[in-house]
């Protein structure tokens, strides 16, 4: 029996979740899981879109009920309690804490009003901030987490947020942290900054689950490897034992074939950027004389830390956007600029960078978000009239080509897992044989398979003719596709030439600033 | 110890709406007879008299309908602006504008026949309450002037604009002195649907308004974009909506749609325009739209429970003495209800036993 009086010691079980199955109608989401965490251990939890990792935090988090099976808390005596279901207060006052991938910050207020948000009593006429904020201090002190606490959150980059989010869970002395896909939407200087708290927090005893569908952070950070498939565990690895084929395996249940990649055909020039300039409020959104090429054929990467332009170029491109000075040119017109349908006509395909706010319309369905950049075309519609047939139809091809797991075309688009809605928008923009697309973050979110799947077909629509703009913050992405790479930063794009003469030392020197000319003395 | 949770369901059938707001109805009811009790009757006289006094006869049948009509339209300007998001509370403002504008074009300004003058004072009114609504929209798109309140004021604009002009430049001469507009003519009444009843083709036109409303929104490539931009505007403008259209056009729809029911009335009803034209229809027909959870159809059943609800109430106020606020009071209280029942809806409440310690292997 664990019932020493006090701390209980390391390594002992502070989470089990025992035998949960959780069903959506005939889909079965969670079937029969088991799963354990101990103190101070970084669990890594791994899987297929869709194979419900979320579904299985969001019930140890209290969000969902599961129809079968128990969740156990440890207290401070290392004794386990049984958690009651779909109470997500209850889970809270166990120690459980929960950095969901979609932040739930109140915008307006600032970091500090953020974090203490829910943790006082209604009926306190007064509050002692110094008091709050030493407790704060001394939380962000220990863990290494830094960040402005009076700065509206509005204002705060992601990385930013997400370490607010952290010292909210922290705040609320969690026990066990757990973080759904945390590193998708950070850099991958702030990931290992992220990691590095995550290292010393566990050091302090603190159990963190954490769901990544990138292997290589997955391996160095972890110390162990929970893999799920289709709702079940497909199994567990300590993480000094594994290498990525082993967990691809599992993960997947055949191995991940290798990019094919045929030498380019490169054509004219189909889109081009010409002494672009854009200022708005923040550095994020603007761009400083700006020149560049993509030509039918090619795959440009667009290097850079996120927040050096890159949202500017894509807000041009998807049309959302005017360029102050300076014009942009599609088949060496000038582009139609904040038009998104008269681009969309022209046969350009857009991928939203945040596919939650500005690619799907939630409470619509799989169907009606795949036809709604074709609204207008005849095939949807005849004298303003929907032809909902055509629409499931499409749906119907487009959640076969893409591997879209979800109950069908009609299923709500919110209740499709994050990597699914990324596929969703995939099969939107992709399946019309577009002549130019803006591939922006395409497999953010996507497991390893679909990784592939969407990287062989940016290969096979540059093979039919089609200019791609790759913007993408994983280098090895970069560099498996692109034919040609452009850094960007402070706003400025220089062209870093073929991505045969690089390396990855020279290109991120110049990511971080560096004129090629330096970068490329670096290199030798 | 028990504790109390709350479990969000993942769907919600039709039929569970549905079953809710009937729910929701009598519990309104339930909740209304203590005071009918404190007013010394028996709730269950005081309803059955309601109910005689709406459905008993003919009479009380076509009274109940003609109170119906401009709710079920000033329910849809709602609907359909709700369902877009855009928060029109100037349905009053509409209505008497579209009034005016009936007044305007019917009243000797053109002198057409019926089945001419008919259709020409209807678009008159559409159109006045149309642009009516598109002034707050144009404001909120343009400057981001919040709607909720540049209608909510409109309203009072708009109204004392016509008691301006009903006691002035168009002043029935032969209205022994009462401020009242000069009458409409007779081709430009709309005729009665039942001799000597005073349900009118308004309800027809309604009844079509609200079919034809449900068919856009659920069939159209209209209704398609104001649902989507209604549900998230930026995924709809990256896709391609035209969002600033779209709610023009959704304001038109909202503001034609009251503005039709201020000509029902004066050409249905009262054959001239006065200040008391309207007894808040426009913001009943808030309540109607959110009744029927904003769907064109239940609209036309909202709008015949609350018709009833007023209708039945004065009827039994002069039977028995009880004032006919209790109509306002059955009808905000079934408003509550429904609310609470859309949280219900939308969650489970779970009742279950506290946590316990759980034994654990060595
Ligand atoms: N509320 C719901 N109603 C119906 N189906 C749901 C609901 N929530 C999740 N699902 C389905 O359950 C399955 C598991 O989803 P979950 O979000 O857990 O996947 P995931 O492993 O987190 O995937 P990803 O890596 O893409 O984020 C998916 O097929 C999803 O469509
Ligand atoms: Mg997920």
């Amino acid at each position: 029996m664990m019932q020493s009086k006090g701390q209980a010691e390391k390594g002992s079980v502070v989470l089990s979740l025992e035998n949960i199955t959780k069903r959506f109608g005939s889909l079965v989401a969670n079937d029969d899981l088991s799963l354990s965490l101990n103190r101070g251990e970084i669990l890594a939890l791994l899987g297929e879109n869709g194979a419900g990792k979320t579904t299985l935090m969001n019930i140890l988090f209290g969000h969902y009920v599961p129809e079968e099976g128990t969740i156990c808390v440890a207290d401070d005596a290392g004794v386990l309690h049984e958690l009651p279901k779909g109470s997500p207060s209850a889970a809270l006052d166990a120690g459980v804490g929960m950095v969901h991938q979609h932040f739930t910050l109140a915008e307006n207020l600032t970091g500090f009003d953020n974090i203490v948000l829910g943790t006082e009593s209604l009926w306190q006429v007064w509050r002692s901030r110094a008091a709050l904020r030493g407790r704060i201090e001394a939380i962000m002190q220990e863990s290494g987490l830094t960040v402005d606490l009076d700065v509206k959150t509005a204002q705060l980059s992601v990385g930013e947020k997400q370490r607010i989010e952290i010292l909210k869970a922290l705040y609320r002395d969690v026990r066990v942290l757990i973080l759904d896909e945390p590193t998708a939407v950070l850099t991958p200087q702030e990931a290992d900054g992220l990691f590095v708290v995550l290292r010393r927090l566990a050091a302090k005893g603190l159990g963190v689950i954490f769901i990544s569908h990138k292997l290589g952070e997955v391996l160095a950070v972890s110390h162990r490897i929970a893999v799920l498939r289709g709702g079940k565990k497909a199994g567990e690895l300590i993480t000094a034992d594994a290498d990525k084929r082993a967990i691809a395996d599992m993960m997947v249940g055949r191995a991940v074939p290798p990019l094919q990649r045929n030498p380019s055909q490169v054509g004219s020039i189909i889109l081009e950027f010409d002494r672009v300039s854009l200022k708005r409020g923040s550095m994020r959104q603007s761009l400083n004389d700006v020149s560049f090429a993509v030509k039918a054929g090619e795959i440009v990467g667009l290097a850079g830390v996120s927040g050096n332009g890159q949202s500017a170029i894509a807000a041009l491109i998807s049309g959302l956007e005017t360029v102050d000075t300076g014009s942009v040119r599609l088949y060496g017109e000038p582009m139609k600029t904040n038009d998104p349908r008269a681009l969309v006509a022209a046969g350009v395909a857009r991928m939203p960078e945040d596919r939650q706010h500005d690619g799907v319309v939630g409470s619509m369905s799989v169907a009606e978000n795949i036809a709604i950049e074709d609204l207008h075309s005849k095939e949807f519609q005849t004298a303003g009239f929907i032809n909902r047939k055509a629409m499931r139809e499409r749906a119907d091809h487009g959640i076969k080509a893409y591997d879209i797991r979800c109950q069908g075309p009609d299923a709500q688009a919110r209740l499709l897992s994050g990597g699914n809605i990324q596929k969703l928008i995939l099969a939107r923009v992709l399946e019309r044989s577009p002549k130019v697309i803006l591939a922006n973050q395409p497999t953010r979110g996507l497991d390893i398979g679909a990784q592939s799947e969407v990287h062989q077909r940016i290969l096979a629509a540059r093979d039919r003719g089609a200019g791609v703009l790759l913007i993408s913050e994983d280098l090895d992405e970069l560099f498996a596709l692109s034919d040609r790479l452009l850094v960007v930063h402070t706003g400025e794009v220089t062209d870093a030439g073929a991505v045969e003469g690089l390396d990855r030392g020279s290109v991120g020197m110049m990511m971080a600033g560096h004129s090629a000319h330096a970068a490329g003395e670096g290199r030798i | 110890m028990m504790r109390i949770s709350l479990q969000p369901r993942s769907n919600v059938s039709l039929n569970a709406r549905i079953i809710i707001s009937i729910i929701a109805a009598l519990a309104a009811f339930a909740l209304v007879a203590v005071p009918v009790s404190f007013a010394g009757v028996s709730p269950l006289t005081a309803y059955w008299l309601m109910f005689k006094g709406s459905f008993g006869s003919m009479f009380a049948f076509s009274e109940t309908l003609t109170r119906a009509t401009p709710l079920i339209l000033t329910g849809l300007a709602a609907a359909i602006a709700f369902r877009a998001k855009l928060w029109n509370i100037g349905a009053e403002g509409q209505l008497y504008a579209g009034a005016l504008a009936a007044i305007g074009v019917g009243s000797g300004l053109l002198s057409l026949p019926a089945p001419l003058l008919i259709p020409a004072v209807v678009l008159a009114g559409i159109v006045a309450g149309g642009l009516l609504m598109v002034i707050p929209a144009l404001l909120k798109l343009r400057f981001g002037a919040d709607e909720v309140v540049v209608t909510l004021l409109l309203n009072f604009i708009v109204i004392l604009f016509v008691q301006m002009l009903i006691e002035g430049p168009i002043k029935d001469p032969l209205a022994l002195g009462w401020p009242q507009s000069v009458p409409l003519v007779d081709a430009a009444a709309f005729p009665k649907l039942f001799a000597r009843m005073r349900v009118h083709g308004g309800l027809i036109l309604g009844l079509v308004a609200a079919l034809a409303l449900w068919i856009v929104i659920s069939k159209t490539v209209l209704g398609f974009e104001i649902r989507a931009v209604g549900q998230n505007k930026a995924a709809a403008r990256f896709a391609g909506v035209p969002v600033n259209a779209t709610m023009l056009k959704v304001a038109l729809i909202s503001g034609g749609l009251a503005g039709l029911a201020g000509v029902s009335e004066v050409a249905g009803v009262k054959g001239y325009l006065s200040a008391d034209l309207s007894p808040g229809f426009g913001y009943s027909g808030i309540v109607v739209a959110m009744l029927a959870g904003l769907h064109p159809l239940g609209v036309v059943l909202a709008a015949l429970f609350v018709a009833a609800v007023f209708v039945g109430a004065d009827s039994m106020s002069r039977a028995t003495g009880v004032s006919n606020y209790l109509a306002d009071l059955v009808v905000a209280l079934s408003l509550l209800c429904v609310l609470v029942g859309g949280f219900f809806l939308r969650f489970r409440l779970k009742f279950e036993r506290a946590a316990v310690p759980v034994q654990m292997g060595e």
